[in-house]
């Protein structure tokens, strides 16, 4: 198998001399939906911070398309960066920036169009994500689920082939977040990219989720890796089936 | 959830029996409620070490009422069979303690995090603050070098800077600094008019209030006052924006697009106050200046009078001084600003620990640089 796109090799991450988690070896396939997976805390976001380079790692390498990131150059890095979308936990829209300005800034920086094409093209990428006409608001003036349609739109505003979330349905309501599964997944579908998403929510999971991994906070590394419905009924480890079963917070215990 | 609680109670009691060849049994008796003197954990602790039984039951048979210290007793004893491998049972314990104790002990305990082993030296209370200094030392160096790059960039135009953002910047430091500026500035001039006038009328010499009053602003008070204003107000409020930022993941997002945070926040920021700081200086010199004549005249000394002693006295030397200074303080206090801004943590208790750092750090350095280039300017003669 070489389809892979995105390689994790020995990924150790910590925080100082703190360990979060450790010997992470996993492939993400071209065209998958994979999800990462774990309570709270165990490093999620920061597994994602070191796949966006945000964060060096204190041991092992990330691989895209077999090409270390790790050790690349800097200009390297910016030129690989160019086709990723990301939206972050707190949204990471830029709250002096209306939503046109958060988008048009990847499109002047990287791209030839001339104002108006990119007023075209700001448009229809909140449209994609049903903000058309949204154009002048700032981030502070709509909702938190408008704010993570915004994120949406920016990270997709150069065409990109893989897509990075951090947690995008937290903190929504059940409809406005299967919604945005939906259209995390029809945005997929339709233009083809790798989607890396962390997310506690099962519906996402189950419903658009190809592949995935378990991290685990108390051994601080994965102990399970593969499609997440085949996980929750055949994995060995118990606390993975528990987590995507959402039963049994507590394990109770017998005392005879 | 707590059983009545009978008239008189007795006092909370337990007995170590050894049952069969190898297990152990503990009669938990009496009330065990707050007020009563529960008899202590470390003789428990004691007998089972020496018994080293392989197993234990809690019989709680003989219990009279309880309330939390009875769950709390049965949590440790639980914890100290875990410990010591004694497998741990109960029997006739009260529903509701059992079903408590359950709950506690159902969750593993998160294993402390592995501490690294201090050097001895750590202990000290000294080498604290030598960290800090030394981590302040790296930032600063660190910063100092990222914005020295960032400005050649900015001189060769390959700055990722938005013009727009500079304007907006010096709008902010600059017009809308005005009304603060024009109070402080117009009382600093009337204090010094003050504190020479007394002086000098000694001599018969208050004529002389007016070179006083001129020379000390445009050589110190003018622009030491407006860079005080500035650090509280501009150098805070760009360690709050670019802290805020950091705890929205903007400069992440920053970095991913594959731009320099420095060249795209912080450059425009700082090139704003440098160049809003002598204009606000020149300004921020006339009010004082004014607020001196006020004082002087109300002394007696008419203000053409006042205008003319001054006129000598407002040298072209002495305006740059004051001008070369503000430069400085303008390009000191940004940093401080931004650098506390962008090394700010990723909680909003940062937040405002940044914005603190931003203008102590920058009132500091503003005065030793005063200290310096006065100390330069005297050597120098000027
Ligand atoms: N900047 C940081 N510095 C030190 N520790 C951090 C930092 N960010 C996160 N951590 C710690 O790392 C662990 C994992 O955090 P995170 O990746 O945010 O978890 P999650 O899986 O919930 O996204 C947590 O214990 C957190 O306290
Ligand atoms: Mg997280």
């Amino acid at each position: 198998m070489t389809d892979a796109h995105i390689s994790v090799r020995d990924l150790t991450m910590a925080y100082g001399s703190r360990v979060i988690q450790r010997d992470l070896t996993f492939d993400i396939n071209h065209g998958d939906i994979f999800v990462i997976m774990g309570g709270s805390g165990c490093g999620k976001s920061t597994l994602l911070k070191h796949l966006l380079g945000l964060i060096e790692p204190s041991q092992g390498d990330i691989l895209y398309a077999g090409e270390s990131f790790v050790h690349a150059t800097p200009e390297r890095r910016d030129s690989m960066r160019r086709g990723w979308g990301i939206t972050y936990q707190s949204g990471g829209l830029f709250s002096a920036m209306s939503l046109a300005e958060n988008i048009e800034l990847p499109l002047q920086l990287y791209t030839d169009y001339s104002a108006s094409d990119r007023a075209d093209i700001i448009a229809y990428k909140l449209a994609l994500v049903g903000l058309d006409g949204y154009q002048h608001f700032y981030p502070s003036e709509i909702s938190g689920g408008m704010r993570k349609r915004a994120a949406l739109a920016r990270a997709i505003a150069l065409e990109p082939d893989i897509l990075f979330f951090d947690e995008p349905s937290a903190g929504l309501d059940p409809i406005s977040s299967s919604l945005l599964d939906e259209l995390i997944q029809q945005l997929q579908a339709s233009i083809g990219a790798t989607v890396v998403m962390v997310t506690h929510e099962l519906p996402s999971i189950f419903s658009i989720a190809t592949n995935s991994v378990y991290l685990d906070a108390d051994s601080k590394t994965m102990i399970a890796y593969g499609d997440p419905k085949h996980l929750r009924d055949h994995s060995d480890q118990a606390i993975v089936r528990q987590f995507l079963t959402r039963t049994a917070s507590h394990p109770a215990k017998e005392h005879t | 959830m707590k059983p009545s609680m009978p008239m008189t109670s007795t006092s909370p009691l337990f007995e170590l029996l050894t049952d069969q060849q190898d297990g152990a049994v503990l009669v938990l008796s009496g009330d065990w409620v707050q007020g009563q003197a529960h008899p202590g954990f470390d003789k428990l602790q004691h007998d089972l070490k020496k018994l080293g039984p392989k197993a234990m039951v809690v019989d709680g048979a003989a219990l009279g009422a309880w309330d939390s210290i009875l769950v709390a007793f049965l949590l440790q004893c639980f914890n100290l069979c875990r410990d010591q491998h004694i497998s741990f049972h109960s029997r006739a314990l009260p529903a509701t303690a059992k079903s408590l104790l359950q709950i506690a002990t159902a969750v593993p305990a998160q294993a402390p995090l592995s501490s690294v082993p201090q050097p001895w030296y750590a202990t000290f209370n000294f080498h604290r603050p030598l960290r800090h200094l030394h981590k302040t030392v790296r930032e600063s160096l660190e910063f100092t070098g990222e914005l020295t790059i960032a400005l050649w960039q900015v001189v060769t135009f390959r700055a990722h800077t938005r013009f727009s953002d500079f304007l907006g910047f010096c709008h902010q430091a600059g017009p809308d600094a005005f009304a603060i500026i024009s109070l402080t500035s117009v009382l600093v001039g009337m204090i010094l008019a003050y504190l020479g006038a007394e002086q000098l009328s000694q001599f018969g010499a208050e004529i002389y209030v007016a070179d006083l009053v001129v020379i000390g602003t445009l050589r110190e008070m003018g622009v030491l006052m407006t860079a005080v204003v500035m650090a509280g107000r501009t150098g805070a409020s760009f360690a709050a924006q670019l802290g805020t930022m950091q705890t929205n993941e903007e400069i992440d997002a920053i970095v991913t697009m594959g731009i320099s945070p420095v060249e795209f926040l912080v450059i425009p920021r700082i090139l704003a106050l440098v160049v809003m700081m002598p204009l606000l200086t020149l300004y921020a010199n006339l009010l004082c200046i004014i607020g001196g004549g006020i004082v002087a005249g109300g002394m007696g000394i008419a203000p053409l009078l006042f205008f003319n002693e001054g006129k000598d006295a407002m040298t072209l030397a002495h305006l740059n001084v004051g001008l070369l200074k503000s430069v400085v303080f303008g390009l000191l206090i940004a940093v401080a600003g931004c650098r506390a801004g962008i090394n700010c943590g990723r909680s909003s208790a940062a937040v405002g620990k940044a914005t603190t750092e931003a203008v102590v750090t920058g009132i500091v350095y503003l005065i030793i640089a005063d200290a310096a280039i006065n100390i330069l300017f005297q050597q120098a003669g000027i």
